[in-house]
Order: structure tokens, then sequence, then C-alpha cells
């Protein structure tokens, strides 16, 4: 199982590069979101996935599963989402600033 | 018994937190923040001196005993870095109650500063990785908002390129924890040097050491500094002077934090590769700030040289070297703030800001010229300001470890510092003056106050180093010396 996510964040990382690279705005942001699913997912792995019982003082199980990467994961969610939302927002404005969505055509004034 | 610890980081989040709900009242606004600003920089202190009677202090968050909570540990360097950042930024709103437009401060400008602190404390504070992570995100999140904020064109194509550079390093930030959980399985720092010291530094480690090499790097400006002058000379000035002063810092703290602590038994792998960035960033910094010829331009690639120059002291790592860099930290903080408030008051008086198109300013504003001349010599590192002796113990600590290449670059950046900075010194200041008396604006005392109180802030750091020099022995010997800050951490398991 451990195998097949790891597969998974891999080709989540791969499309989300290959976003990343486009030059229109809504395609990097996506590919932010993409980036952030995978180092999710990653996070999960590297913690192990299910070993055992739930974590909870009342359970009566042999092993307990590490609740610790599923905490991190809820907070780097909500951290990313947050941080999904402002791009968006400000592609947006800047879209309506500027009326590009082209990343060329956003570098900014040439040096001199 | 330790709650106080929590204070740096909950004055400034509570503060924020009531700024949003009175938006409309500017005057209740810029009351409230500067007396909890205050109240920020006393806290420090306090603590700071507790810390020089009883050691390295510690509080954990609901009674979760290290390693399995969360906690805040506070060493003399997180304090001192604390009680610094505390005190620049109560200048630099002073500076802002005069200078930002009302519109800014109606759209929450004062608390996006609050929120900034916050981060900036806590990543000073904490002492487990991912929090320092969700600090980073903290810091970066008001950062993100300051900058865009005002939403001009040219703010909104930077903030963008600046909100996507640092999206992808805390992105690898989540990938080395991700690996470093699941090599080591903790993420306490205290813990995480045991478990490492006991293991011994794999190569798969140094791999792992080398990813949060990456993300300080990129947060610090260390190498991969192409997306700073962009985005520090495009904000407001008080974001601008706040930005210069604090946020590059924070990379470099969690740099010193992670590599003096976590990763110190390769040193021949990570801190050659440390030293090797160092020096081609203050080589680019150096050929940055004599290659434009607009003065914020300049004063951002002076903060890339300067982080350089810190940089020194983590690779060299000896005794002295880190004492002077954290000596150098300090005056830095304090001397990028008072830089970008001179060169942002520059340009709001004659409104351009190219060097060729201003001249004798010194004429009509004679205190600010001479500020300038002040900031310049303590950044060059003349004694007896402050750079002066930071800039000696770096010195003093590559010639001990017979680093000359180190020595000779970094005492070469500051001659094309000063060179820099003379060139905006003598276009700007000398010569015939270009205002004439009938536009020449007077300068709001609200507007030069904070930028004396810096200036005399460098003069008495310089002075008067010896008023901070136990604090920065106590936190060079933590730094030198992890098993101080661990047994302060760990001491319930043994």
């Amino acid at each position: 199982m451990e195998t097949l996510i790891t597969i998974l964040a891999g080709v989540l990382v791969t499309i989300a590069v290959y976003l990343l690279l486009c030059r229109n705005i809504v395609r990097v942001i996506l590919g932010t979101a993409l980036l952030s699913h995978a180092v999710h997912l990653l996070l999960m792995t590297m913690g192990g996935l299910k070993q055992g019982g739930v974590p909870l003082i009342g359970e009566h199980e042999a092993g307990f599963t590490d609740a610790l990467p599923q905490a991190l994961i809820l907070t780097a969610i909500v951290i990313s989402f947050a941080v999904t939302a402002f791009l968006l927002v400000l592609a947006y404005r800047t879209y309506k600033e500027t009326g590009s969505a082209d990343l060329l055509e956003l570098r900014g004034p040439k040096n001199e | 018994m330790n709650n106080i610890l929590v204070l740096p980081m909950l004055i400034p989040l509570l503060t924020g937190i009531i700024l949003v709900f009175i938006r409309s009242n500017v005057k209740l606004q810029q009351l409230l923040s500067i007396v909890s600003i205050i109240l920020t920089a006393t806290v420090s202190v306090y603590i700071l001196e507790r810390i020089q009677r009883e050691g390295v202090l510690r509080l954990d968050f609901g009674g979760w005993k290290p390693p399995y909570g969360i906690l805040f540990v506070a060493d003399s360097f997180s304090m001192l870095l604390v009680l610094t950042s505390s005190i620049v930024t109560g200048i630099i709103l002073l500076y802002a109650f005069s200078t930002m437009g009302k519109a800014y401060k109606q759209m929450f400008f004062y608390p996006f500063v609050f929120f900034l602190i916050t981060g900036v404390n806590s990543s000073f504070l904490t002492g487990d990785l991912f929090n320092l992570f969700v600090s980073f995100e903290v810091m970066l999140l008001s950062s993100y908002a300051l900058i865009a904020l005002g939403g001009r064109k040219v703010q909104l194509m930077e903030s963008i390129k600046y909100v996507a550079v640092n999206v992808l390093s805390s992105w690898f930030f989540l990938l080395g924890i991700a690996y470093l959980y699941g090599t080591v399985g903790t993420l306490n720092m205290a813990h995480l040097s045991v478990r490492i010291a006991e293991v011994g530094q794999s190569p798969l480690l140094t791999i792992i050491s080398l990813i949060f090499l990456l993300v300080f790097a990129l947060k610090a400006g260390l190498l991969l500094y192409f997306w700073l002058p962009g985005s520090y000379s495009v904000p407001p000035t008080a974001v601008a002077a706040l930005f210069g002063a604090l946020l590059t810092k924070v990379g470099i703290y969690a740099m010193f934090r992670v590599f003096t602590l976590i990763f110190y038994h390769e040193p021949s792998i990570t801190h050659t590769l440390i030293a090797v960035m160092a020096v081609i960033t203050m080589i680019g910094g150096s050929i940055g700030a004599i290659a434009y010829n607009d003065i914020r331009q300049i004063a951002t690639y002076n903060v890339v040289i300067s982080v350089g120059f810190i940089l020194i002291g983590l690779a060299l790592s000896t005794n002295v070297a880190l004492q002077g860099s954290i000596y150098y930290l300090v005056h830095d903080i304090i001397v990028k703030a008072l830089l970008f408030l001179l060169v942002g008051t520059m340009i709001y008086l004659t409104g351009k800001s190219k060097i060729q198109e201003m001249s004798g300013l010194i004429r009509n504003y004679p205190v600010l010229g001479w500020l300038f001349f002040i900031a310049m010599l303590s950044l060059a590192g003349i004694p007896p300001l402050s750079g002066f002796i930071g800039k000696v113990f770096i010195g003093q600590g590559a010639i001990e470890s017979e680093s000359y290449l180190l020595l000779g670059v970094g005492f070469l950046s500051s001659i094309f510092v000063l060179y820099s900075l003379l060139r905006i010194f003598l276009n700007c200041f000398w010569g015939e003056t270009i205002i004439s008396e009938d536009d020449d604006k007077p300068l709001k005392m609200g507007v030069l106050i904070p930028s004396v109180l810096l200036g005399l802030l460098t003069i008495g750091l310089g002075l008067g180093a010896d008023a901070i020099s136990a604090y920065v022995s106590d936190a060079t010997r933590t730094l030198t010396d992890p098993s101080i800050y661990i047994r302060a951490v760990l001491n319930t398991i043994e």
C-alpha cells in the first residue's frame, strides 16, 4: 500500500510540475494546489499507513496507528487552502488590473 | 510557571485581532498598537533577564511533556532577536503613523503588521519543527497581504511572484519534514538532535538537511535571492523596512538553529555548502548593489550582501564567528530598517527614485543627510558604530579557522556596501540642490524621529556593546553546545 501511495504522490508531482511550468496563471495556481496534495500524501505515507487500532486510551489493541501525521496533514491542508484562496483572489485582481493572465506579460518592467 | 513565554506571540496576535474590529478608528488603532509593541518589548527584556539567571526556559503547551507536545523554548539567541525585532517594529510603526495613507490604515494595515510579528516571534521561540512551519506560514500569509495591500499594478505583479516562490519553498519545507519524520520519527528539535546523534548523520539524513538548507536559503535570500529585490522594492516604505529588517532574518535564524542543533555532524558537506553559497551571495549582491541606479534596488541588494556575510559565521561555526554573527544579526535588523526608512523618505521628498535625478538634498535636509551618513558607516562596519564589532568577530573567526577566502570576500563585500551607498550619498546629498525654495517640502517630525531613533540605536549598540555582550556570549554558548538546549528541553525524560 505504501508503494502505491508513493507512486500516486509521484504522479501528482509530475502533473503539478507540468502545470507550474505553464504560462497561464490559473494553471500555475492549480499546480501549487496539486503539489501540496502530493506532499500531504507523502507525509501520511512516511508516518506509516494503518498499522494498528485507533490511538485512543480506551481501546484495547496490540498496536496503535501513529496519529501525528494525520494531525500534521490537517494543519497543512488548512494552510494550503488559505494560500490557494489568497492566490486565486490575487490572480483575479491582477487580471482585472493588468488585463492579462499570461505570466510572460506579468514579468514586470525591464531593468534599464 | 513559564507561561510568560507565550506572551511575545500572544500579545501581537490578540492586538491584531482587536485591531480588525476597530478599523475605522485610526487614532485608537495607533494607540493600541504602540502600547502593545512596548509591552512585547518589555516582556522580552524580562524573559531575557530570567534566562540569564535560570538558563534556557521552556513552555509545554497543554502540559504535554516533550517530546510529545508542542513547546516554546527561549534561549538568549531567540530572545535577543525577539527583543530587537519588537523594538525595530515599534519604531517602524511610528514611521507608519505619519506616512501611511488613511486608506491603508483603514484597510487592515496594522492588523497585518501584528500578524506578521506573531509569525516572526513564534518562529524565533518554537521548539518544534512542524510548529516552525506553521509560524512561517503565519508570517508569510501576512507578508503576502502586506505586499499586495494598495493594489497598484506593479505591486500585484511582484506579489504573484513572491507568493509563488514562497509556496514552492513551503512545499519543500513539508517535504523535508515528511522525510525527517519518516526517518527519525520525531519533530521536536531537541529530540531530533538526540536521535540523530545516536544513529549518526547518515548520508540520507544529510540529504534531508540539504532540503532544509534549500528551504531556509529561499526564505533568507541566501544564493536564491532572485525574488528579493523585486518584491522588497514595491511596497510602501514602512512595509519595505519591516520586510528588509525582519523577514530574511527569520530564515537566517532557522538556518542557525537547524545547523547548530540538529545537523551539525557533517560540517564538511553542509557547512562547506553554506560557505560556498554565502560567497556567491555576497558576490552577486555586490554586483547588484553597484549595478543599479534606483536607490530602492541598491538598498535591497544591501540586504542580500548582509545575508551572505552573517552566514559566514554559521559556515565557520567557531565560537568567535557565531558570536560575531549574533552581533551582526542584531545590528543588521536595526540598520536595515534605518536604511529603508531613509531611502523611502528620500523618494517621498523628491518624488524620484534614480540617483542621477536627485542632488543636493543635504542643503534642505541636513539631519536626513547625516543620518544616511551614519547608516552608511554602520553598514560598512566603521567603528564605533554597531556594524564594527560583528565584523571584527566574524573576521577573527575566519582567521582562526584559516578560511582566508571567506575573510577576503566578506571584507571585500563591505567595501562594495560602502561604495554603493557612497554613490547614493555623493549623488543625492551633495552637489547643487534640485529643490527650489518654493517646493521645499517640510520634513515632518513624525518622519524624522523614527530614523533618528534608529540612528541613536546603532550608535548606542556600537558604543555600548558591553551591555549586550553577556547575552550574546550566553547565546553563543547555547549554539556551540547543543547539550545545553537539549537538557533544558528533555530533562523530564532522563
